[in-house]
């Protein structure tokens, strides 16, 4: 390589100089090679990721920390890809994550409208169960509270799953004859899940109201101690830096337009705000946009977007040990490590994209929690913000080959998608890589829908979970 | 919380006194029994689940009980119209009516 460094020594002519040239011109050459395979391998997304480690920490906080890496890159697309995942959220990120880990696809684009976790991801109560009552939910629902209880050290980045207990109230016989139908369905099942007396459930959760004169008595609980809660931002952060650091493309501020398909009606690829990128399959995972970026493929799927909302607490010190849902009066409660309580409402009735929702369903659900826990009437709430969820006719998720030749979709998660961010991410990465669901998502296809096998967790929860 | 005209009382109402019934201008098909599994589902499970102007029903439950249709932006949650059932699909108030083919 020419690094232009001889017109500088000109003039020197003698035999001494001459050796002292080359030899800098040796390391001025090295020097550059190393640039340039250097800026060549971060241009490619192919930069070792810098392992985060308690070291790691020491290391920087002795360099005025410094020397952080950026955690994933934004390249420019390429003009195609084996595979492009539509939304960049936990699921979206997390398929490319394992697509590239398990099933050696690396040629990968994550195309995202707005910015990654931007949407349900970011949106979320963070509640993790897996006390489902259908053996298709259990399977999908315990497969991913599995991967779970690994996740931080898998993606070595702290998504904080705090396995603390989910705790579901029981206010009446109906509630009671319920629960313990899910428990016994659950521990047949292998899936942990208790019967609490309130007595007992008191003194998991101190500062539950059991007494008898309460607005909403208590007659008991169920319990799922490996149930909990995660950090959401950091899941959707911790696949993007793994996905990343495996050559996967996040393409962020990119918005698809269209879908083009070929002679044959499969899949070519996506038109964005960014011009055309090609694509030999393509997995729509857009959440509450499912149905408008899957009618760009003229396939319609059965889903209702309804707004979902949720709300926060001014930061309290530790006081609230885990979460706690009441299906009969619609409220669930959680808080999170920076001490927020986290508080969950109902969806809206009617479909909107508004990512707002009305203030009756807030108030409803407040309404709730001041009766169940006395001590937090005082409380003041900090911010609330809405979702746009994508409801199916059995509250089951979708996750399917589609009419369209390989064009995959993953939606239909509703109100409690994020629990199954890893389990769903694993098993979509699988359908895409092989064409058919994986053993335990054969129960989500689209397919439910003509046979009439539905998965009625409609039924089954009766809560926004 | 949404403001909802109901044609029949003729009085914008809080959405507290209604129910909303989905997608509008729906029919069930004549030959039910008959139709393909494929049809039947299409019929009974998929929606538009529209971006946008939605043509769709709500039941005043809590006043004069009836069903009716309205003409709604999903993204702003603006209703442009409310109108009896049984009336064909309504134009877009405003929108060039060559737009809607089977407008009344």
């Amino acid at each position: 390589m020419d690094v232009g460094h001889t017109n500088k020594f000109a003039c020197v002519e003698t035999d001494a100089c001459m050796r002292r040239k080359a030899t800098i011109a040796t390391r001025l050459d090295l020097r550059f090679v190393w640039l340039h395979d250097r800026l060549f391998r971060l241009k490619e997304l192919k930069a070792d990721m810098r392992k985060y480690s308690v070291f790691a920490v020491a290391r920087e906080a002795m360099r005025s920390h410094k020397g952080w890496e950026q955690q994933w890159t934004s390249p420019e697309p390429r003009s195609s890809y084996d595979v492009i995942i539509i939304g960049a959220g936990g699921h979206g990120l997390g398929a490319a994550y394992y697509l590239a880990k398990e099933h050696g696809i690396t040629n990968v684009a994550v195309i995202e409208k707005g910015w990654l976790g931007g949407g349900n991801t970011g949106r979320n109560t963070t509640i993790i169960r897996s006390n489902y009552l259908y053996e298709e939910s259990m399977d999908i629902y315990e497969h991913s509270l599995k991967l779970w209880e690994g996740l931080s050290q898998d993606l070595n980045y702290n998504v904080m799953y705090s396995p603390r207990g989910v705790m579901m109230l029981s206010h009446n016989t109906h509630d009671m004859q319920s629960f313990k139908r899910h428990i016994n369905a659950n521990r047949l099942y292998g899936i942990d899940n208790e019967w609490l007396t309130p007595e007992e459930a008191k003194k998991f959760c101190p500062p539950l109201d059991i007494s008898k004169t309460a607005r909403y008595p208590i007659n008991g609980a169920a319990l799922q101690k490996r149930g909990g809660t995660a950090r959401h931002d950091a899941v959707a952060w911790g696949y993007a830096r793994a996905a990343s650091d495996r050559g996967v493309h996040i393409i962020q501020n990119c918005e698809v337009t269209g879908i083009r398909r070929g002679p044959n009606g499969e899949v070519t690829g996506v038109e964005t705000n960014r011009g055309f990128i090609g694509a030999r399959k393509i997995g729509v995972s857009a959440a509450g946009h499912s149905s408008v970026v899957m009618q760009m493929a003229d396939v319609r799927v059965p889903l209702t977007s309804n707004p979902l909302q949720a709300l926060v607490s001014e930061p309290l010190k530790p006081i609230f040990p885990c979460v706690v849902m009441s299906n009969t009066v619609h409220a669930y409660i959680s808080q999170s490590d920076k001490g927020e309580l986290v508080i969950g409402a109902g969806t809206d009735q009617y479909h909107s994209y508004s990512q707002t929702g009305g203030l009756q369903i807030i108030t409803h659900t407040l309404d709730a929690i001041c009766e169940l826990f006395p001590i937090f009437r005082r409380v003041k709430m900090m911010r609330q913000w809405g979702g746009i969820t994508d409801n199916t006719p059995d509250r089951s998720a979708i996750q399917s080959v589609t009419p369209v030749p390989n064009l995959f979709v993953n939606c239909g998660w509703g109100t409690g998608g994020f629990k199954a961010t890893p389990g769903s991410a694993n098993l979509f990465a699988w359908l895409i890589a092989k064409g058919e669901p994986h053993r335990l998502a054969q129960g989500l296809t689209l397919d439910r829908f003509r046979t009439g096998r539905l998965i009625d967790e409609a039924a089954a929860a009766a809560v926004a979970h | 919380m949404l403001l909802i005209h109901c044609p029949y009382c003729g009085e914008s109402r809080s959405e507290l006194e209604f129910r909303w019934a989905g997608e509008a201008h729906i029919a069930r098909p004549e030959n039910i029994a008959e139709i393909s599994d494929e049809a039947f589902a299409e019929y009974f499970f998929i929606r538009d689940n529209t971006k946008g102007i939605a043509w769709e029903r709500w039941r005043h439950i809590h006043g004069c009980g009836r069903f009716f249709n309205t003409i709604r932006d999903t993204v702003s949650d603006k209703f442009l119209l409310s109108y009896k059932a049984g009336l064909p699909r309504q134009p877009v108030p405003g929108a060039s009516e060559t737009v809607e083919g089977d407008a009344a």
